[in-house]
């Protein structure tokens, strides 16, 4: 700090921050992972411990890869993008600072809490309300520094990347505090002020913004801002930004009910969740078309940019999950879909491909520059990394596939005098080798993951933090 | 649902609807003043982000009308809009009653035949023991598992050791209407050195060693406390599900330590009833199946 006494800088440190917990809550976050999938082929890995059981080891995995390696990436990117292109240091530091250890409060919070099966039961929602009222307090801090930052910009229009990244920040904070309202009866207990069908329709469209709001819009931020960054080529259409934009975030807000299709959940409600979720198609091409097209005039570099591959083939596993996720929302494809790990193998090909490939990709560019390097330590491990990544996504999406189907088709398959072909215990042995198969894809993109580990410990070892100064002309 | 929450809910979806159709149709049009196309905006973020003005593609803006269209479609004939029925008259209740009433006009005069059978006549007839075989799989299975033979706390059903007796007619109502068995806690009544006691007693009453002077209190004790429902000599009593302790059958295990537990910590046994699930005439043929196969046993021994 003391060499640029003068000079306004941009504030990396939170950026750091976040950044390296990245890379330490994905490898955590996933690690736990493999280790579930592990436990579904060979079910003495729980060691007979309540606390290592598939049951409550299982949120802590969708929490620490959704909350912890994709929230700590969210907040590292959003910081760096929002003062780079507002051309401003962030509003506060001290709220800044405060975003960083009070979100990794609420990740070890979690991670204490879950496996002694602490848990509200809510899907993607299961932390207990005094963490919830956390969560609430650092996302109050976080909007205010990032809308802060944006309203004392220096440029005259707000980039693109962040009207997604605010979409984001807003959506969440309304999406957590409707959903997570409850009566404590103790410290670690307490009900739902909802109850019976309403319950289950607040917890879905809570659950499915998750995916539409934290989970899409806030990596789509992060997209138009690495993917041109990256290939040095202008966003492909500006129009197309706003078109897709607005009606995604519309549109979005309706899809829930389509995880409650043929339940108590009143007919209008599941129609309206499948047909918005069939309107929501185009919006999500939108940000692929623009991602992908804005590599156009530079193709080659998908041949010698191992990073450059990374974001455009997250783009490409998220336009096919947000066509599979529309498919998969009309009730007669549902009906054979749901409750089968197709849609376990959807919610991946989501996850792995789409979120983990972009963070991963965005994290390579960002690294080296928050660090005062050229580029990363290993070019070649990053190209290594992407392999095994990209096996590791196919490998468990397909099996995925195959198991859901089959699980699908066994479930409903009957017999001459109606009764049914297969007992569900047979259904479950018929999944042994596609869950093995599924194992083998965690563990390669696991691995891929301790590679990148070793590629940022090398990139950042003997490096000073770096210092960029805001340019102050407009 | 009252008038003003459907006009909310119609009003809100179709809203939203038109505006979106309203935004692809305005940006869909060049107006003056933009960027032409192969022209940045203009603006510049980070000394290089750039942005180009392509107009939409137009296969994806005809992907978004076609959409939309299926939407404003699938709603004028499915419920949706409030009150809306839709043109179809579709209700997910209505499909579920009509898939029944087919399935029950398919498959119901199956089992209405074997209805009228006797259970032996059942249990001879290879067909229909296959039919309650997989009948077994799908309800049953889950607790007694897929060979019949139980396991701790879920009863084996192919030794001819009953709870609820095993004729015909009570494995039926078993079935049915199920069962609901209750052993108290004794723990508090007894103390831990009483719990000793009567645990040794009830060893020794299927032929078990244990302390003879633990057997002795513990004596004293059953007569007060266990005899009551289990019979003064240990035999149980099918009235009210009360296990037989003499014939080293044990439903949640025989060794000293859970029979301490069960004494001390008292159980809850219960069969769900299946009359809604199965109906009669399931029920028949599958009581006639559970029934074969302790008969099978027994013949087998």
């Amino acid at each position: 700090m003391s060499s640029s006494a003068t000079a306004e800088t941009y504030n990396y440190k939170v950026v750091r921050q976040f950044t390296i917990m990245t890379v330490v809550w994905g490898i955590v976050g996933m690690a736990v992972g493999v280790l579930i999938a592990a436990q579904l082929v060979w079910p003495e890995l729980n060691f007979g411990v309540p606390w290592l059981t598939y049951s409550r080891l299982r949120p802590l995995h969708t929490n620490a890869v959704i909350f912890a390696f994709g929230g700590s990436a969210l907040f590292a990117t959003s910081y760096y993008v929002v003062q780079r292109t507002c051309q401003v240091r962030l509003f506060s530091d001290k709220l800044a600072a405060f975003t960083f250890w009070g979100w990794q409060a609420v990740i070890v919070g979690a991670a204490i809490t879950l496996p002694l099966g602490i848990t509200t039961s809510k899907e993607y929602a299961e932390l207990e309300w005094p963490l919830d009222i956390l969560i609430t307090v650092v996302w109050v801090a976080y909007a205010i520094v990032f809308f802060g930052t944006i309203l004392k910009r220096r440029t005259p229009h707000i980039y693109v990347a962040n009207w997604f990244y605010g979409a984001f920040i807003l959506t969440v904070a309304l999406l957590h505090v409707v959903n997570s309202a409850a009566v404590p009866v103790s410290w670690f207990k307490s009900y739902s002020v909802y109850s019976g069908a309403i319950d289950a329709m607040v917890q879905w469209w809570y659950g499915h913004n998750a995916v539409g709001f934290f989970l899409t819009a806030g990596f789509l931020g992060m997209m138009y801002y690495f993917v041109p960054k990256q290939a040095g080529r202008p966003v492909y259409s500006y129009r197309l930004s706003v078109v897709h934009f607005w009606a995604l975030i519309s549109l979005y807000m309706w899809a829930g009910p389509h995880h409650l299709h043929y339940t108590a959940l009143p007919d209008w409600a599941q129609t309206l969740g499948m047909i918005f979720s069939l309107m929501l198609i185009a919006p999500s091409w939108g940000g692929m078309i623009n991602g992908i097209m804005t590599l156009s005039g530079a193709w080659h570099k998908l041949r010698t940019d191992p990073i450059i591959r990374f974001l455009i083939v997250s783009l490409s596993f998220y336009g096919m999950s947000t066509f599979e996720g529309p498919m998969m929302s009309i009730k007669t494809v549902n009906a054979l879909s749901h409750y089968t790990d197709w849609t376990i193998g959807h919610v991946h090909s989501g996850a792995l491909g789409w979120v983990g490939l972009v963070t991963i990709g965005s994290v390579y560019v960002l690294l080296p520059r928050l660090f005062g390097r050229e580029q990363m330590h290993s070019i070649k491990a990053i190209e290594a990394h992407f392999w095994l990544a990209t096996i590791g996504i196919v490998l468990y999406i397909a099996s995925m596939w195959i198991a859901g189907v089959m699980q699908g088709l066994m479930w409903r398959a009957v017999n001459d005098d109606g009764t049914l072909t297969y007992s569900f215990v047979e259904s479950l042995k018929a999944m042994y080798p596609y869950y093995t198969v599924r194992f083998l894809g965690g563990v390669l993109y696991l691995t891929g993951m301790l590679i990148m580990a070793w590629n940022v410990w090398k990139t950042v070892s003997g490096a000073r933090p770096a210092e960029a100064p805001v340019p102050q002309a407009a | 649902m009252s008038d003003w929450l459907s006009w909310y809910i119609t009003i809100l979806t179709l809203g939203n609807i038109a505006a979106c159709w309203w935004l692809i149709r305005w940006t869909s049009k060049a107006r003056p003043g933009e960027a032409a196309v192969g022209e940045t905006t203009g603006h510049v973020w980070d000394e290089d982000l750039k942005e180009y003005n392509n107009p939409l593609p137009r296969w994806w803006l005809g992907l978004f009308y076609a959409t939309i269209v299926f939407s404003l479609v699938y709603l004028l004939l499915y419920p949706g809009l409030g009150k809306w029925k839709g043109l179809l008259g579709w209700t997910s209740v209505g499909q579920y009653e009509e898939e029944l009433r087919e399935a029950e006009a398919k498959y119901g005069p199956i089992f209405q035949r074997y209805a009228k059978m006797t259970p032996a006549a059942l249990a001879a007839d290879e067909k229909a023991m296959a039919s309650g075989r997989r009948l077994f799989m799908t309800y049953c299975a889950v607790c007694h598992g897929s060979d019949a033979r139980g396991g701790p706390g879920f009863p084996d059903l192919t030794d001819d050791d009953w709870l609820w007796g095993g004729d015909f007619e009570a494995i039926r109502k078993s079935i049915l209407d199920g069962r609901q068995a209750m052993m108290p806690a004794w723990g508090k009544t007894l103390g831990e050195r009483g719990v000793e006691e009567v645990t040794a007693y009830v060893l020794s009453l299927s032929g078990r060693s244990a302390d003879p002077a633990l057997v002795e209190a513990g004596r004293a004790k059953f007569r007060t406390y266990c005899a009551a429902c289990h019979g003064p000599e240990g035999k149980g009593n099918p009235l009210m599900g009360a296990p037989n302790l003499t014939d080293g059958v044990w439903l949640y295990g025989g060794s000293p330590e859970a029979i301490k537990e069960t004494i001390r910590d008292g159980r809850k046994g219960r069969m769900p009833a299946h009359r809604a699930l199965l109906g009669e005439e399931k029920a028949h043929l599958l009581a006639a199946y559970v029934w074969s196969l302790s008969r099978r046993g027994e013949a087998a021994r």
